[in-house]
């Protein structure tokens, strides 16, 4: 039909009145004009900058930063550069964003599990928790756990001391630092060779179950090799390991591991918060398999909790994996708050403190939106992988 | 179609319109207001009184520009800034005059498009500590944890100040000052450092200001001064003049309440400063009365100093490096001739 059209009409195929010409026209033709826009903004913003004398340049990159940042998880001193600064924000930033995408999981599942719990008062706490955090804005969390919860906590010279040589004050909390000893390898070694073991044991015992349909106590062996064997080896090469327990040296604790209050209250702002909206997603995920599973697996035997783990979590996970993916997005973006409580992202340093000693405002602000970017893709990417491969799994 | 030509027209327009930055001094003239970038709250330098109305150090000097462009000292419009977006909000002309206790360094003048167009005050960095700590020098520093603004020079100096005396330290930093204040007197550092007119007004602002002392060392030169945009070199000479004509009164001891009278001096510097004599109007584009004004509403230096930090107000400061170069301090005014 259309071969006769344009046989018919050869002419009107490039003409406006058609259709799919048109169509062509107008996307060509806007994609040209934002084109046009953008450049035009990009070309009026460097000639403006220019004219105010607002560097342009990327050169501050490789300056001497000369500031210092308290907590950092790569080599950073006051002589290192700006670049160096930079990464240390982004590696700060990552650390806090996983660490509490960890806990906000953990979380959300248990509560939204326990939402759906048969116990009365467990139910009525899971849903109290999700409905009063889930309906205050974070910011307040954030500056309720810093300022109401941890810079309450006594000064360092009245620690809280915990047995183990472990202090709390408002300073952060203390630990003692590890200080391996030849023959300390010899542990490690044990260590791996329980969880080589473990695997083994674990490939035997599916085995051993489809042979015979009897099942072994793969987790209690598990623990206890994983425990009990470099325990052993412990105590045989000596005790190789000795603490460095922190001392009180005039101000402040020397010696030990430092985790600040800065970051303790990010962490347990964006873990409390994201794991009420984490609970939510769960507690639909699951109500929305159908009833039949459950009772079909009471049926055939499983316990409770068998069936929550292998009949329901795994249905569950593919309703519950993409709005999961937005909650981690929020919860990164989100560490951006950390500003507000100190603690030394990459908003804080690099779009702060660097953006302020260079000047370089332009530049630094398009730096950090790419690298937001970047993790939100990333997170994203992997998410979906996940994703997929749990649909897969769908029959 | 036409809409969004008419759109991008209308964008460019916009663009181009906002990088006509040469002649400041016309468009407050023609806005009738002064945008004046300040401290958000600094006691003695800029804060709000309970009446909502800004008062302080730096905010005279906004007055005074004011007074001496639009012949009314109530015409600015203040801006609140932290440290952090003061240059910013400079550079992108969001104020036309940058009145913040901020330090004139180098790489500032050089790098950030804007200039200090002199110092109306000298300080220099010092550490407040808690009286109960028993620090009586800042070498007792070692191991503290130290509160800091964000985006200061003061960020930059402690660095500097403890790897040359080789202690330790760890820094707490918010972009917010009175954030820094709050983290010091809640007991989260052992040390408050900034320029000490800054620690001094913090103090006040405590609930117990007597449980702190400021350390008797100043780790660095903090001359801060008014800043404005480069390439505007009309608008330079306003911020400049203004604040040398309220030294100038001073030396000569004209004053907010003898002003007029002063004006049939037979002095021939105050004729000339008051303008009754020579040209200190025509040139850099205002009446030549603009100096009569910036006294009569605002003041003198030495008037703006006293009632703001000095004697005549809670924070008490000694004019020390601010006395007058004929008293012992180094403020200084060329002459008006």
């Amino acid at each position: 039909m259309s071969d006769l059209t344009l046989s018919v009409q050869p002419r009107r195929s490039l003409s406006l009145h058609n259709k799919k010409v048109r169509g062509i026209f107008y996307q060509v033709l806007l994609a040209g004009s934002l084109l046009a826009l953008a450049l035009g903004i990009g070309i009026q913003t460097t000639s403006n900058m220019r004219a105010r004398g607002i560097p342009l340049s990327f050169g501050f990159w490789n300056e001497a930063a000369g500031f210092d940042i308290n907590q950092t998880l790569i080599s950073y001193d006051t002589l290192s550069t700006y670049g160096q600064a930079f990464w240390v924000g982004v590696v700060n930033t990552l650390y806090v964003s996983l660490l509490a995408i960890l806990l906000a999981t953990l979380l959300g599942f248990v509560v939204g599990i326990a939402r759906l719990s048969q116990n009365w008062i467990v139910a009525k706490v899971a849903t109290s928790y999700v409905e009063v955090i889930r309906n205050i804005p974070l910011l307040l969390q954030l500056l309720f756990w810093y300022n109401a919860v941890l810079k309450p906590l006594p000064a360092p010279k009245s620690s809280i001391e915990i047995p183990g040589g472990i202090y709390l004050n408002n300073r952060g909390l203390i630990i003692p630092e590890i200080q391996l000893h030849p023959g300390a390898g010899l542990v490690d070694l044990a260590f791996a060779a329980a969880i080589f073991f473990c695997i083994v044991f674990c490939f035997y015992a599916k085995r051993a179950q489809r042979r015979t349909g009897r099942q072994l106590p793969v987790l209690l062996v598990s623990l206890a090799t994983l425990i009990g064997f470099p325990l052993v080896i412990f105590l045989a090469a000596g005790e190789p390991v000795s603490f460095i327990r922190p001392q009180l040296h005039g101000f402040n604790f020397q010696g030990g591991h430092q985790l600040y209050p800065e970051f303790a209250a990010l962490l347990i702002g964006l873990s409390v918060y994201t794991g009420s909206y984490i609970a939510e997603i769960v507690r639909g995920g699951v109500q929305a398999v159908a009833k039949g599973q459950t009772e079909a697996a009471y049926a055939l035997g499983f316990s409770p909790g068998k069936t929550l783990r292998l009949v329901v979590v795994p249905q569950a996970l593919r309703i519950i994996i993409p709005p999961l993916t937005s909650q981690y997005l929020n919860l990164t973006k989100n560490s951006s708050l950390a500003v507000f409580v100190g603690y030394p992202d990459l908003v804080q340093i690099f779009a702060g403190t660097v953006l302020n000693q260079t000047g370089a405002a332009v530049q630094v602000m398009a730096i950090t939106l790419a690298v937001y970017l970047a993790i939100s893709i990333v997170t994203s990417l992997a998410m979906n992988a996940f994703n997929r491969h749990f649909a897969i799994v769908e029959r | 179609m036409r809409s969004m030509l008419k759109g991008l027209i209308a964008v460019a327009m916009a663009c181009t319109a906002s990088s006509a930055w040469s002649a400041t001094l016309d468009n407050v003239k023609k806005n009738g207001v002064l945008t004046c970038g300040t401290n958000s709250a600094t006691a003695g330098f800029s804060l709000p009184d309970n009446e909502g109305k800004w008062t302080g150090f730096v905010v005279d000097y906004c007055r005074a520009v004011a007074a001496a462009v639009l012949g009314d000292a109530q015409k600015v419009k203040f801006i609140p800034l932290t440290p952090k977006d003061r240059f910013t909000a400079l550079q992108s002309g969001e104020i036309d005059i940058l009145a913040h206790n901020a330090t004139w360094t180098s790489s500032r003048d050089m790098s950030l498009g804007i200039l200090f167009a002199g110092t109306y005050f000298y300080d220099g960095q010092g550490f407040m500590v808690r009286k109960a700590d028993n620090i009586t020098s800042a070498k007792g520093l070692d191991g503290a944890s130290i509160c800091v603004t964000q985006g200061t020079t003061t960020e930059l100096n402690l660095a500097d100040y403890f790897r040359s005396q080789s202690l330790k330290y760890s820094t707490v930093g918010f972009a917010d000052e009175e954030a820094v204040v709050k983290a010091f007197e809640e007991g989260r550092c052992d040390v408050l450092s900034a320029d000490t007119s800054t620690l001094n007004a913090s103090r006040l602002r405590m609930a117990k200001p007597d449980d702190s002392i400021v350390l008797p060392e100043l780790i660095s030169k903090e001359p801060l001064g008014p800043a404005v945009r480069q390439g505007d070199d009309q608008w330079f000479n306003v911020a400049k003049w203004t604040l040398y004509v309220m030294v100038a009164a001073e030396e000569f001891g004209v004053t907010s309440k003898n002003v007029d009278a002063m004006k049939s001096s037979d002095n021939p510097n105050i004729r000339r400063l008051l303008g009754v004599e020579g040209s200190i109007g025509k040139d850099i584009g205002l009446g030549d009365n603009w100096p009569v004004e910036v006294i009569k509403q605002v003041g003198n230096y030495g008037e703006v100093f006293d009632r703001n930090v000095g004697k005549d107000s809670p924070l008490k400061m000694e004019r020390g490096l601010n006395a007058l170069w004929n008293k012992g301090g180094i403020q200084y005014a060329p002459p008006i001739r």
